[in-house]
């Protein structure tokens, strides 16, 4: 062959190699939005993860063979979450979006209004031993009810324990379906949120809470 | 301390592609499906017992050698003749799927150093220095397998 290149030869050949790479990406994506899938179908996959709608925004919510194990407001940073899964339930993480299919649907019901309560197993592996007392004591407050840090902690047989409750109730991995948006402070007052004081409101307005005090 | 290990999900996200485009170069379009379903379900059974501190790409692409050498072995290699190539390549732009796979075949027929100088390039994007390192020729006789490489590809490129 000539040792002269020829550019516009050239072109046309790098032209069709630039399309064939996009057409690669495209194929390369379904297979592994497949894999996915099928990792998730066939229980290969520790840890499933898709987004769910919600009057806030996309929500990210996680699911283990146990049951929902995390549900992340938008503002979370999605590889700081799926990080933290990696490290503390299973790195065989995937995007599956069946698996998720019963909370998206508990989510819209409850969103809608025509839902009161959560039938979805949870799965408790993100939560410390305190967390646990303090969050099984506020899975149980009611629709429309709410409870003071300080009757929370004293359930969980904390007394003095207040500051505590609250911080395990800030750092709620489940929030919405473990209602902490129903603990608000002693005098009435809506004490802080995790998701923000904002969506905290609307929550308990939702479920049609009596608000003493803003 | 190192890295963990990050979520399987950015995993597949990262090296998709470059084990997609090795299997289709090594066992054509057809086969390359099952052939990345099943390195990537093998990646994910050993996933958890990796070390942190692995070489994912290099790991990931050894699985993908592999499932691709049983899926050499369970046939008899079919050699796509340029010819052919050619015939397909004049035809209609209706056909750009299939001539977009048949492209991807003549680069899989390409002499090894020619190949891997088109793959690396084009697919990779590396620039000549690291096509050359990765050859392990200079980087001269590395553009030189990218030139000759390419001047084959555009008999099935149409004009």
């Amino acid at each position: 062959m000539s040792k002269q290149a020829r550019p516009s030869e050239d072109a046309g050949t790098v032209v069709a190699l630039e399309r064939a790479r996009e057409m690669s990406e495209r194929a390369a994506a379904d297979a592994a939005s497949r894999l996915a899938e099928r990792a998730a179908a066939e229980g290969l996959a520790d840890v499933s993860y898709t987004a769910a709608d919600s009057p806030f925004g996309s929500l990210l919510v996680a699911a283990t063979r146990r049951g929902l194990v995390r549900l992340a407001f938008p503002e979370e940073e999605i590889d700081s979450v799926l990080e933290r899964l990696a490290r503390r339930v299973s790195p065989r993480i995937v995007q599956a979006p069946a698996p998720l299919d019963p909370v998206r649907r508990e989510l819209e019901e409850y969103f809608a209004g025509r839902r009161r309560g959560f039938e979805l197993p949870l799965d408790w592996s993100l939560i410390g031993p305190f967390g646990r007392k303090v969050l099984r004591v506020t899975s149980a407050i009611p629709y429309g009810g709410v409870l003071s840090y300080a009757e929370v902690a004293a359930e969980a047989g904390s007394p003095r324990g207040s500051r505590a409750a609250g911080n395990a109730l800030g750092s709620n991995p489940i929030p919405i379906v473990i209602p902490c948006h129903r603990v608000l402070r002693s005098g009435g007052a809506l004490g802080g949120y995790g998701g923000g004081v904002e969506r905290k409101r609307w929550l308990l307005e939702l479920e049609g809470a009596r608000q003493a005090d803003r | 301390m190192s890295e963990p290990l990050p979520p399987f999900q950015r995993f597949l996200d990262e090296h998709r592609d470059a084990v997609w485009r090795f299997l289709v170069c090594s066992v054509g379009r057809l086969e390359a499906d099952d052939c990345f379903q099943e390195t990537f379900i093998a990646a994910l059974r050993a996933y958890p017992r990796l070390r942190p501190d692995s070489n994912l790409r290099a790991w990931v692409l050894t699985i993908a050698h592999r499932k691709a050498l049983d899926a050499h072995r369970g046939r008899t290699r079919r050699a796509l003749p340029m010819a052919d190539v050619a015939a397909v390549d004049a035809r209609s732009e209706s056909l750009a799927p299939a001539r977009d796979e048949e492209l991807w075949d003549a680069v899989g027929e390409l002499p090894a150093r020619q190949r891997s100088a088109v793959v690396l390039r084009y697919v990779a994007d590396l620039p000549h220095s690291d096509i050359a390192a990765a050859i392990g020729c200079s980087e001269e006789a590395a553009r030189r397998s990218l030139h000759e490489g390419l001047s084959k590809l555009r008999k099935v490129v149409p004009a």
